[in-house]
């Protein structure tokens, strides 16, 4: 029982972690493009873990209702298909509308 | 464990907070898209997270939902920015 929590801890710092590096280059990063660099890959990778760690929780101090379990593998999965297309999306329209992408040596926008 | 749960929204709390200045002050409108997209996907961990900090198992349908929404809302908000016209 110590183990799995042991575990389960270690999972969801790893997730706030990644979501941490998300947010802060969210804020830091100069461009647009740059920004949704970072978010696009730690976010996904963040709530993985978390989702994850949590899923591995349930079915080792709530085995008896396995329903939820397959109520945040659905979550899961759906988080990693969702979030990079949206980030593709949103990506892929500011190209076509013509926002340029930062080169080195100019200021933040 | 309850109080590691309540530690770990707290913190996803704080990055809402950090991602929510760039939903504000960001520069042009695809940052603001991109900043409640990112919101909007760490509403969902939170929600789960609250879920098992109040044992209620009701909040995890509650994120199915959300995650559904956000996810189709960020589409239209992304096309509608491309085109200038919701009609596909």
């Amino acid at each position: 029982m110590l183990l799995i929590d042991v575990i389960v801890t270690i999972l969801l710092g790893a997730g706030m972690f990644f979501m941490f590096i998300g947010a802060i280059g969210l804020l830091r990063f100069p461009d647009f493009y740059t920004r949704l660099h970072a978010t696009g890959k730690c976010d996904t990778l963040g709530e993985g873990l978390i989702i994850a760690g949590l899923i591995i929780y349930h079915l080792f101090h709530y085995p008896g209702i396995p329903l939820v379990a397959v109520k945040l593998l659905i979550l899961f999965i759906f988080i990693f298909i969702a979030n990079p297309t949206a980030t593709h999306t949103i990506v892929k329209a500011a190209y076509n509308k013509g926002l340029k992408p930062w080169r080195l040596g100019e200021g933040r926008r | 464990m309850i109080s590691m749960f309540l530690v770990i929204g707290l913190l996803i709390v704080v990055t809402i907070l950090l991602c929510l200045y760039r939903a504000v002050v960001g520069p042009g409108v695809f940052n603001r898209v991109a900043a409640v997209n990112v919101i909007g996907t760490k509403t969902v961990v939170l929600l789960v997270i609250m879920g098992y900090c109040f044992e209620r198992p009701l909040f995890f349908d509650i994120s199915l939902l959300y995650a559904m929404l956000n996810f189709i809302g960020t589409l239209v908000f992304a096309k509608y920015l491309e085109r200038g016209e919701l009609c596909f």
